[in-house]
């Protein structure tokens, strides 16, 4: 079995996996992060979104062959502390209910506003509608990242 | 029955983070004797961790009368920390509604502790102490609004005793607040954690005074869910993040026909796969056992099964809505008022209605697909589960295994979305079969294929309508023939004057003043398992009678809110909720271009709810909804922002459902089996979502379920308004403009 190198969370992780394994089992099998959701496992739900190299990607139907060497980061390395100003917001607004899809709701949030630091309406629903949530907290999802932004404007 | 759990299954999660391990055992080692107890135990870090009960009787196991229930010995427990947060254990299923949070506020209130220093996680199942564990029935708040509040009062009077007999003053003079008990006249305080093991063992209040509502602190306030921050930062442990030590995950492959069943098995290729442990054949289907998830997709992609088709093969949608209109007139009454038939018979042509509507079966669709963890060893089991029904679960597998119930352990996790799917146990079978025979824990997982084929479906079904209304317009008579199959009889359970009651609510209890109703319903016996989804009967019957009087107003040519006020006279809390919408929504208003508005009120679980829809047509015929007004009169509220957030989510999965929601089902194969056939709401076609809420003191209503109902006839009646033509199928789909 291969032996493939990568940095998740900023740390430095090798893994003896199938290169076809996708990068949503090496990390909550092999790597014990759980916090990465399986959802639907053809990249319609998007609970399993992460960054690689920063970009928001869905982990499910990316094979560890194709994430070798790279930078991965998973909501567990999203802040040490819950720090991020999307972290606040989900907390102060109550974003979550059963909370299965929000890691893939913040990791998809933040890669917009490192990208569109201040999101209109219109863009955060273009870009969110990526992730889907069964408990219908997408009012909650809007209200949250506007204030991220805010804040992040404010930091 | 109550003895120490086996070493070798007491371990707790070991997830990557989270579920606390170092109080897991601890919870384990507290022996849940009879007596009140108290523990101190040291070694877990800096500090104390004391554990106490107090007298609690769950409202379940009051209602059953076990032997435990009147003396007030069993108990909920609350664990005060080293840094002095409490930490309160929960009964009932966190999936979503807030349980872990609202119910954790009862207790607080009265045991007058400070919120920010509350935690609260899952009690571990036990039917003695909580009754029979089934979170359902939008009930938890509802059935435990006294309990919980008695609890929390009956320690705080403990703690008062205790601290006011060292002080040697009179416990009147004594006040609890913020997790301490202060005599002012002395200045003396004394910290809860330094009296809990002496209160412990006083004798208990009979009734301890619960405070007054005005000098509430918690109770009516929106604070900050408790389970919060684990959901944001990965921490949170659901069914599919359990890891327990020597674990293997299963795979289960299923007769892709309804009633087929394993012919022959060709596993030589799937063993072959690295990492595949074994295959093994259980009940309804053959399981992949691997070191982990992806070996065993990869074993399973390599199996060879050769499946008896069984009696169904033929089976579709359209032969399954044949068998309910062959069965539609041969119902049993559930309500007869007046004469409908004469009524209708004696009326005008013109002034008579007469409509067939269809729904369709719909999938829970959680966004966790079903899981379990379980482990058997030394004639116990300990499972780990997302579940709604741990007490069932509990049976279950002590079923499978020939064990007492008692010797099974049930450690609820959060669940990833409950909607009903999860009171079912079918994912614990699973995980017991293939634990007993792979002497190791085994974590059972669904793919989403799995999950969506195995689902357990809303009931599919018809109506046959007939209305008549008088000269001036207004609704005379109504008739009303469903046939769907009985979740009751699929469960075995008896139907009460052989009506299932759950396909009948909403219309055999149809809140209009119309003189002539009729109401019937009959089963149709079908081989696909159906069971409680979000709001249950309510689903369907909300939009077929809230659509039905649409049409008939629009007969007799009347305002659909005018009419409803009419009708409602004797309902004035139906009343209330539908003018206050119409107000909020702007009814009568001038709408945007292209733009229509649609009502809809609906009574179910103790709430009634009104909603409101702004609806237009987009180019391709895809209804857009806009805007939903939502005014709830649920009784009592003890977390308004709870509320609000359960009203949105409730009308989301029914606006989800109303405009694409449909199990497809085809030469006896669900073809329905992702959110590709099956879609749900995304944030760009999710309305804006206004809730008021009104709680004036009636009797408290549920809040999980009743948000659903009213949302798909708001939105049909609005397209009913925009097009001139009703919609009598689900789901809506494209529909052409007027």
């Amino acid at each position: 079995m291969p032996a493939y190198t990568l940095t998740v969370n900023g740390e430095s992780r090798s893994v003896e996996a199938d290169d076809d394994m996708p990068l949503l089992w090496v990390l909550r099998d092999l790597l014990g992060l759980t916090g990465t959701k399986y959802g639907c496992g053809i990249g319609l739900c998007r609970a399993c979104t992460v960054h690689v190299d920063g970009e928001a990607t869905f982990s499910c139907r990316t094979p560890i062959a194709s994430v070798a060497g790279k930078r991965v980061t998973t909501i567990e390395g999203l802040s040490p502390d819950r720090s991020h100003p999307l972290q606040q917001a989900w907390i102060e607004q109550d974003v979550p209910q059963c909370g299965y899809c929000q890691p893939g709701q913040i990791m998809r949030a933040a890669a917009l506003l490192d990208r569109t630091p201040g999101p209109s309406e219109a863009e955060i629903d273009a870009w969110m509608a990526a992730n889907l949530c069964r408990c219908g907290t997408y009012n909650r999802i809007r209200s949250a990242i506007r204030a991220a932004a805010e804040a992040k404007r404010h930091a | 029955m109550h003895d120490r759990p086996p070493s070798t299954t007491g371990s707790g999660p070991t997830a990557a983070k989270g579920m606390d391990d170092a109080t897991a055992p601890e919870r384990d080692a507290i022996a849940l004797s009879r007596r009140r107890f108290l523990e101190v135990s040291g070694g877990l870090g800096i500090g104390l961790v004391v554990s106490f009960s107090f007298p609690f009787v769950h409202p379940r196991a009051a209602a059953a009368g076990t032997p435990d229930s009147g003396g007030g010995e069993i108990g909920a427990y609350v664990r005060i920390e080293p840094d002095g947060s409490v930490v309160f254990s929960i009964a009932e299923s966190e999936m979503g509604q807030g349980v872990l949070t609202s119910l954790a506020m009862l207790l607080a209130e009265e045991l007058e502790v400070d919120w920010a220093k509350v935690r609260s996680e899952h009690a571990i199942g036990d039917e003695q102490r909580y009754g029979r564990w089934q979170t359902g029935g939008s009930s938890s708040v509802r059935q435990g609004f006294d309990a919980y509040r008695k609890a929390g009062a009956t320690a705080r009077a403990l703690l008062v005793a205790e601290a006011s007999a060292r002080w040697g003053v009179e416990a009147k003079r004594c006040r609890a607040e913020n997790g301490e008990v202060v005599h002012d006249a002395s200045k003396q305080r004394l910290a809860y954690a330094a009296l809990a093991e002496a209160a412990a063992k006083r004798p208990a209040p009979n009734e301890p005074a619960l405070k007054s509502e005005d000098a509430f602190r918690i109770i009516g306030r929106d604070v900050r869910r408790l389970d919060t921050p684990a959901k944001v930062d990965g921490s949170a442990v659901f069914g599919l993040d359990v890891r327990i030590p020597g674990m293997l995950v299963a795979q289960v492959e299923r007769p892709p026909t309804l009633g087929g069943a394993v012919g022959s098995i060709d596993a030589k290729a799937a063993r072959a796969v690295p990492g595949v442990k074994a295959v093994l054949e259980i009940p309804h289907g053959v399981a992949v056992v691997a070191e982990h998830f992806w070996a065993a997709t990869k074993g399973r992609r390599a199996l060879r099964v050769e499946w008896k088709p069984g009696p169904w093969g033929e089976l579709d949608l359209a032969a399954i809505e044949q068998r309910c209109l062959d069965r539609v007139e041969a119902g049993t009454t559930a309500r007869d008022d007046g004469d409908a038939a004469r009524a209708i018979e004696g009326a005008a042509k013109a002034r008579v209605l007469e409509a067939l509507y269809a729904f369709p079966y719909l999938a829970h669709a959680t966004l966790e697909p079903m899981n379990c963890t379980a482990q058997v060893a030394d004639g116990r089991c300990a499972i780990w589960a997302p579940t709604q029904s741990p007490t069932a679960s509990a049976e279950t597998a002590a079923k499978i295994l020939g064990i007492d119930p008692a010797a099974v352990r049930v450690h609820t996790t959060m669940l990833g979305g409950g909607f009903g799917r999860r009171g079912a146990d079918d994912f614990v079978a699973d995980a017991v079969h293939l634990a007993k025979q792979m002497k190791r824990p085994v974590q059972v997982v669904y793919t989403r294929e799995d999950d969506m084929r195995a689902e357990l479906y809303r009931p599919t079904g018809v109506n046959r309508l007939r209305g008549a209304i008088d000269a001036e317009g207004w609704p005379i008579a109504w008739e009303q023939r469903i046939a769907s199959p009985s979740i009751l009889r699929d469960k075995g359970w008896p139907l009460k004057d052989g009506i299932d009651f759950t396909a009948v609510e909403g219309v055999r209890n149809l809140p209009y003043a119309i003189p002539n109703v009729f109401v019937s319903w009959a089963d149709v016996e079908l081989p696909i398992a159906t069971h409680w989804w979000r709001s249950v009967g309510s689903s369907q019957n909300a939009w077929v009678t809230e659509c039905f009087l649409d049409e008939l107003c629009r007969l007799g040519g009347k305002d659909p809110v005018e009419a409803r006020r009419r009708l409602l006279k004797d309902h004035p809390r139906h009343r209330r909720v539908l003018d206050r919408a119409a107000s909020e929504a702007g009814w009568g208003k001038p709408l945007p271009e292209g733009h229509a508005l649609g009502i809809a009120v609906h009574e179910s679980f103790g709430s009634i709810v009104a909603e409101t829809a702004e609806v237009s047509l987009a180019a391709d015929g895809q209804p857009r909804v806009h805007r939903v007004v939502c005014v709830v009169d649920c009784g009592q509220v003890v977390h308004p922002i709870g509320v609000r957030h359960q009203m949105e989510s409730g009308i989301t999965m029914g606006l989800s459902a109303a405009l694409w929601g449909r199990i497809d089902i085809e030469k006896g194969r669900i073809l329905t089996t992702n959110y590709d056939r099956y879609p749900i709401a995304r944030i760009d076609q999710t309305p804006r979502i206004e809730t008021i809420v009104i709680a004036e003191g009636d009797a408290m209503g549920g809040i999980g379920e009743p948000g659903t109902p009213p949302i798909a006839p708001a939105i049909c009646n609005a397209l009913l308004a925009l097009t001139g033509r009703p919609i009598r199928r689900l789901p809506i789909g494209r529909v052409e403009a007027a």
